[in-house]
């Protein structure tokens, strides 16, 4: 039996920024594979680099040099309009402040990328329930966001990434702004998302205990990334 | 339809912030109306002349008169129809602020010059048959209670003593741009007076109204009335009503000029502070920005809220000031009516209240928006949190 295509390919990857008149290097010669499926862990001190790799592989940033290809698109190669569509279609985002636009209700923000896709007003709504149940927030799809708690925020957060139904999953520090029993709930649902309905799933987190939920672990540090550890836990 | 959703709710996000905002851009767009109304006002007896009106007077100045001889002269100049004469007379009625004007005119010829004076037929013949009898506007003989058959005295300023006219016709205008606040009388009944107290200053009249038959032989009438009185003891200025009147706020063109500026600074001053509002709201949500661009949305929405934003706060704002326009002119009217007896917003003020708002919508937004869409995502989502 063949084995499977990696859906997200990274490749000699380098990314530096500008500070002033010095040219600091964030990523240096990263290339690494993450499978359909996986739940990946991705850890180390801050200022390594590896949020700067999550926003790379999601394609909110550009790299200096590299390839990035996700499910088979090389998208280091599009242009900023076709990296929005790409976006749209291919990734969630969950991030660590949640980023809920606040004069929209939970159903509002959950529908909000269903707009840049071809769906009926009657196929949206039905979506956008049916995510919205998933996440066990029914009750409160006309709550605006600052009437929902950090953990109820999150998980519309977590509805809005997936409704598309998106290629990957990208979280960076979901629980950073949550207590322990909301983050729990959080991390518990990602990792049904990810055992369950098989998503692919990128974390960004300096959390153990995060990062225990996820089935492997890799460590940046000074913008070199080491081995992937798998975890038993699961 | 979700942008226009979340661009409704973000006009209103911060109360204070947009409420002071329409309140800055309501009193602009007051003001703005306001002295745009005025500069009509100026202007409106320049559009209400009539183009078949010449007004003939000394070349020198108006100040000085010409002889009443002169009548039948112009009379005889082909394209001629109708000559009225008069004279300002300048009374003042009980104290110099009831100021209105008034004339002596020959009372045939002058309402046949003006039919947009309109006057019953009993009025009129009841005006021409007494020699004392006066016509006022309907504006003025409301003011000061004036009936039919009331006796008025006006003080003389020009011609001294206390002039007791009758009140014989009340006129109204046939449209609302014709002055209502005119009072005039019988040229005789001056002249007569002035046979009898002061001799020299008899047989002689302020102006000519010259009614010709057509607006394309004003130009050739003027020429030929002027001609006629060249190298006289009183050489003559003819020109078109619109003209004369012109001449009248030429000499306060200074005036005007000032007024239209203040207009326009205060359009310039609310834009600064309708881009001061839109920068702080494009500030505060450059985040929300980010992660709408995140999500994939592109330029066109982000665009679309700043700008949509802008025009929600300023259309709000202009319709407010309009709305507030009208009364505010009724008041203005009332205290300065004696002055401006038209005074009233026109279309064209409300158009350009319109096109005011617009361009400081679009120009106060155009900064924030570049910014906006400038950002690069990361930078943008940096600032959450």
């Amino acid at each position: 039996m063949a084995e499977k295509d990696p859906i997200v390919e990274v490749r000699n990857l380098h990314k530096s920024y500008r500070r002033g008149n010095y040219i600091v290097p964030v990523l240096e010669n990263v290339s690494f594979d993450i499978q359909d499926g996986e739940f990946l862990a991705l850890m180390g001190p801050s200022g390594s680099g590896k949020s700067t790799l999550l926003n790379l592989i999601a394609g909110i940033d550009v790299a200096d040099r590299g390839t990035i290809k996700v499910g088979g698109v090389d998208i280091t190669t599009l242009d900023e309009t076709e990296l929005a569509a790409w976006r749209a279609t291919h990734v969630g985002f969950i991030f660590q402040f949640y980023n809920l636009i606040p004069v929209l209700t939970a159903f509002e923000n959950v529908a909000l990328p269903l707009h840049l896709t071809g769906l009926s007003r009657a196929e949206q709504r039905e979506h956008v329930q049916m995510t919205l149940r998933l996440v066990n927030l029914s009750h409160r799809m006309s709550h605006y966001p600052k009437e929902l708690s950090g953990g109820e925020q999150q998980r519309v957060a977590i509805a809005r990434a997936i409704v598309t139904d998106p290629t990957i999953l990208v979280a960076d520090e979901p629980t950073g702004d949550l207590d322990r029993v909301s983050a729990g709930e959080v991390l518990d649902l990602m990792e049904r998302l990810n055992r369950e309905l098989g998503r692919t799933i990128i974390m960004v987190t300096h959390d153990p205990r995060a990062a225990q939920h996820a089935r492997v672990l890799r460590h940046l540090d000074k913008g070199i990334l080491n081995n992937a550890h798998p975890q038993n836990s699961l | 339809m979700l942008i226009l959703r979340i661009l409704y709710r973000n006009a209103f996000r911060n109360k204070l912030r947009t409420g002071l905002t329409v309140l800055g851009i309501t009193v602009a767009i007051l003001a703005f109306g306001l002295l745009r109304t005025l500069v009509d006002a100026w202007y409106a007896g320049v559009e209400a002349a009539s183009a078949v009106r010449l007004v003939t007077r000394n070349s020198i100045s108006l100040v000085f008169p010409l002889p009443i001889a002169y009548k039948d002269k112009i009379r005889q100049v082909p394209g001629v129809k109708v000559v009225s004469w008069g004279n300002w007379f300048g009374g003042i009625y009980i104290e110099e602020k009831n100021f209105f004007p008034n004339f002596a005119v020959e009372p045939r010829s002058y309402l046949e010059l003006y039919p947009e004076y309109i006057l019953s037929d009993d009025q009129r013949l009841a005006f021409y048959r007494d020699r004392r009898g006066f016509v006022a506007g309907k504006k003025i003989a409301g003011k000061f209670g004036w009936k039919i058959g009331n006796t008025v005295t006006l003080k003389g300023t020009i011609y001294p003593g206390d002039w007791d006219f009758v009140l014989r016709g009340i006129y109204r205008g046939k449209d609302d741009t014709i002055d209502e606040t005119q009072f005039f009388f019988h040229w005789d009944y001056l002249n007569e007076t002035m046979k009898k107290t002061v001799p020299r200053r008899a047989d002689q009249v302020g102006f000519y109204l010259v009614g010709v038959q057509s607006p394309d032989l004003a130009t050739i009438v003027a020429v030929s009335i002027d001609r006629l009185f060249k190298n006289s003891l009183a050489e003559t200025l003819t020109e078109t009503e619109k003209a004369f009147n012109l001449g009248f706020v030429a000499m306060t063109e200074a005036i005007v000029t000032a007024i239209q500026i203040v207009s326009l600074l205060v359009i310039v001053i609310i834009m600064a502070v309708v881009a001061n509002t839109m920068a702080m709201t494009t500030r505060e949500r450059i985040g929300e920005y980010a992660i709408l661009k995140t999500l994939g949305f592109g330029r066109v929405p982000i665009i679309s809220l700043i700008f949509g934003e802008s025009l929600v706060i300023t259309i709000l704002g202009c319709l407010v000031g309009i709305a507030l326009t009208f009364p505010a002119v009724t008041i203005v009217h009332h205290e300065l009516g004696t002055y401006f007896p038209i005074f009233k917003v026109e279309r064209e003020t409300l158009y350009l209240d319109f096109a005011a708002a617009l361009v400081v919508a679009i120009t106060s937004a155009i900064i924030p928006t570049r910014r906006a869409i400038r950002i690069r995502i990361a930078e943008g989502l940096r600032r959450i949190g």
